[in-house]
């Protein structure tokens, strides 16, 4: 505007806007270099997203199937007896497994040779899986029965490329004329894959045995806990962020409640961590790697976090609505019950199941009150036990998998982290839906 | 519609509604009302006319302690509402302002219904038995709102929904569905058209009845036209106040005149 009377250039009036001018065509130019800056980023961004699902999913899937053999097998009530009289029991079952085998073999007129040590090799001490499904069914006894037994995590990693025949060497685990076994089984379709339903819902095992490992006993730790911090850090954020936000003088002391709880957000969570085991197990005596603790450490972490969204959703509705309710004679709560918490409720819920999101995957302060993943070995009893029995959590449990020297456990701890994600995008989908469906309230 | 002139009226003696005896207001350190003494009737409408920032909207806030919202704003001086103080102990405000409505400057209804927004008032201070005594008090103040006819085929539509003007004037339905003694209207009729603005102030005029109406407005014409009597504010302090048709015929104060004639403000 000030150019033509500052340069005293030529008039206005001749100025064509059919032409653009040096200093348009320079902001011009800024404006699409910026434009190329973000969409650089949120490129670099995606590549990543998509680096990392792809390793997930990747690394991630092997552990959702498994390996069985499947054997058609009737035992006698005679051979029951006979072999539950022998000292060692377990043997004898296999036998009979190994028997059994080799008939179905010669039944489907396949040559096969095998002994007893290469089966064992191929998958474990098979009787024990046997007799007690016999003891547990007595019932099946006579009848021909189908067992699906897994083969060895080694047997497992061929099938799925993560043991090499060329890099093996032979032990007394497994030997490279038993992958030829294997392969012969498989060719026979005695060896099959399978979709790994143990993982789901099973519970951990013991370090020697990465097949049967399940992170269904840890899902249901998280599970608990996740009710815990709900049932805990959503009635009493909301409660202290209303305080705060529309009832609270403005003085020095709220100012430093408020700068605490900004602070609190930003504590590393193995210090919460190490505050609930002083506190919570040393002090008050609650038990050891139970969810409660686990949920009332986490309570702690996600508080902060749900305070200060709650307090910035309850801001963002326009003063306005107060002064209305408060005009026709609405007392303070009134105010804030029927109007502005209702506007606010989108951002209280996100904000909610972010924290709730956040303390799903916290791993550090369960490990510190003993919620690792070797403690997850079976369900809790009842609803109120699951509080209080020792239990892991998905992502202590992922870390303990992760730690342990057996390859297979490697694949656990990706498929872990597949169950891990998929519940963290579910919660996410809640929380859009909600937000959708509070929203449509205006 | 132009004509300044204000039409000769009654000057009958009334009640006291409101006595303000030096009022003083601040937000902070600065003071926004200085010194303010004025005795506002009952039955009667009183216009606050001044210019911008001159301190209308904080004095006319006083009277139903909506500035008790405001932290920084401190309060001083005797402000009796029916020979009660208003800014006493014992006074709760929300009774205060179950009595004593208002209408704010910008349309601020509920984000709910327009049933809702009208009946929200009724209902939280149960002045409606039934459903039917609702529905009644639902109509009655939309048709004193002059906006009735536009919305009766639409309660349950969101308030939030209508047209600037439209949502003033149910905010105004929504202050008078209290029954209010005392209603506050600050600048009602900033965002309406003339038929919506001449809807308004023929309520105005009816509301006279039985209530007492406060109305800040920054039309000349309007003052002239709704009020009996008229406040000048300036910097703060009133300058003059007393009968509209003295104030704007044959003002006292050079600093009135000057306003009413265009010359400050
Ligand atoms: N919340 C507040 N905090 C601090 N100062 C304020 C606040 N509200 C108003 N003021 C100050 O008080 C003075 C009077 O404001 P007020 O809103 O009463 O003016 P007004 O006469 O209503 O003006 P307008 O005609 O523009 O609405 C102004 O100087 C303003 O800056
Ligand atoms: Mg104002």
């Amino acid at each position: 505007m000030t150019d033509a009377s500052l340069h005293g250039a030529a008039p206005r009036k001749g100025r064509s806007i059919h032409q653009i001018d040096a200093r348009t065509r320079r902001r011009n130019a800024t404006e699409a270099r910026f434009k190329a800056c973000g969409i650089a980023a949120i490129a670099i961004g995606l590549f990543f997203l998509v680096v990392l699902a792809v390793a997930i999913i990747r690394n991630g899937t092997p552990a959702f199937t498994r390996t069985v053999v499947e054997v058609n097998f009737t035992l006698t009530q005679a051979q029951f007896d006979e072999a539950e009289s022998q000292l060692f029991k377990t043997k004898a079952y296999s036998g009979f497994f190994n028997s059994a085998l080799a008939d179905q073999l010669t039944q489907q007129g396949i040559e096969v040779a095998f002994d007893e040590a290469s089966i064992e090799r191929l998958m474990g001490k098979v009787g024990n899986a046997i007799r007690e499904h016999y003891t547990a069914h007595p019932g099946d006894l006579d009848a021909p029965v189908t067992f699906n037994l897994p083969t060895s995590s080694r047997v497992d990693g061929y099938f799925n490329g993560r043991v090499k025949r060329e890099t093996l060497q032979d032990s007394r685990f497994l030997e490279a004329t038993d992958l030829d076994l294997a392969d012969q089984l498989k060719a026979a379709g005695i060896i099959k894959s399978e979709f790994n339903w143990p993982f789901i819902t099973g519970a951990d095992s013991g370090v020697d045995n990465p097949g049967g490992a399940g992170i269904g006993a840890s899902v249901v730790g998280s599970f608990f806990m996740m009710l815990v911090v709900l049932g805990l850090s959503l009635p009493i954020g909301v409660a202290a962020s209303i305080y705060l936000e529309e009832f609270a003088p403005q003085n020095w002391i709220t100012d430093l409640i408020e700068v605490n709880i900004s602070n609190l957000a930003a504590v590393p969570s193995i210090v919460f961590g190490i505050l609930g085991l002083a506190v919570f197990i040393q002090f008050m005596h609650l038990p050891q790697s139970a969810p409660l603790v686990g949920g009332l450490v986490l309570t702690l972490m996600t508080l902060p976090t749900i305070i200060i969204s709650t307090r910035a959703s309850l801001k963002s509705v326009p003063p306005s609505i107060r002064d209305a309710a408060l005009g026709v004679g609405a007392s303070k709560m009134q105010a804030v019950f029927h109007h502005v918490l209702p506007l606010a409720m989108p951002g209280i819920l996100t904000g909610t199941i972010i924290g709730l999101a956040q303390a799903l995957g916290e791993t550090a302060p369960l490990l510190l009150i003993g919620m690792v993943g070797f403690v997850a070995r079976g369900y809790p009893d009842g609803f109120l036990d699951g509080f209080v029995e020792p239990n892991s959590a998905m992502p202590a449990q992922i870390y303990t998998w992760a730690a342990r020297a057996d390859q297979a456990f490697y694949d656990k701890a990706w498929g872990g982290i597949i169950i891990l994600l998929i519940f963290l995008l579910t919660m996410n989908i809640i929380a859009i839906i909600l937000r959708r469906r509070f929203e449509r309230r205006w | 519609m132009n004509d300044m002139r204000p039409m000769e009226r009654k000057v009958d003696t009334k009640e006291i509604k409101f006595d303000c005896r030096n009022v003083q207001v601040y937000y902070g350190d600065t003071q926004a009302i200085k010194n303010v003494d004025v005795k506002l009737e009952d039955r009667t409408v009183t216009a606050f006319i001044g210019p911008s920032g001159c301190g209308k909207s904080t004095f006319l806030r006083c009277l139903n302690r909506m500035n008790d919202t405001i932290d920084i704003c401190r309060v001083e001086g005797n402000l009796l509402l029916d020979g009660e103080d208003i800014y006493d102990r014992r006074v709760d405000p929300v009774q205060l302002r179950a009595k004593v409505g208002m209408v704010f400057q910008k349309p601020n209804p509920f984000p709910k219904s327009i049933y809702d927004n009208i009946a929200y008032g009724p209902r939280i201070h149960g002045l409606a038995r039934n459903k039917a005594d609702l529905d009644d008090i639902v109509e009655k103040s939309l048709r004193r709102g002059a906006i009735w006819d536009e919305v009766k085929d639409r309660l349950d539509s969101p308030g939030t929904g209508l047209s600037g003007g439209q949502q003033q004037r149910l905010c105004i339905a929504r202050a008078v569905a209290t029954e209010p003694e005392v209603l506050l209207m600050d600048e009602p009729c900033s965002a309406l058209d003339p038929i919506a603005t001449a809807q308004v102030e023929e309520l105005i005029d009816e509301l006279r009845e039985n209530f007492s109406v406060v109305i800040v407005t920054h039309s000349m014409q309007q003052a002239a036209r709704v009020s009996q009597k008229t406040a000048f504010f300036h910097l703060g302090s009133l300058v003059e106040f007393g009968e509209t048709g003295a104030i704007f015929t044959n003002p006292k104060d050079p600093r009135t005149e000057s306003y009413i004639t265009g010359r400050i403000g």
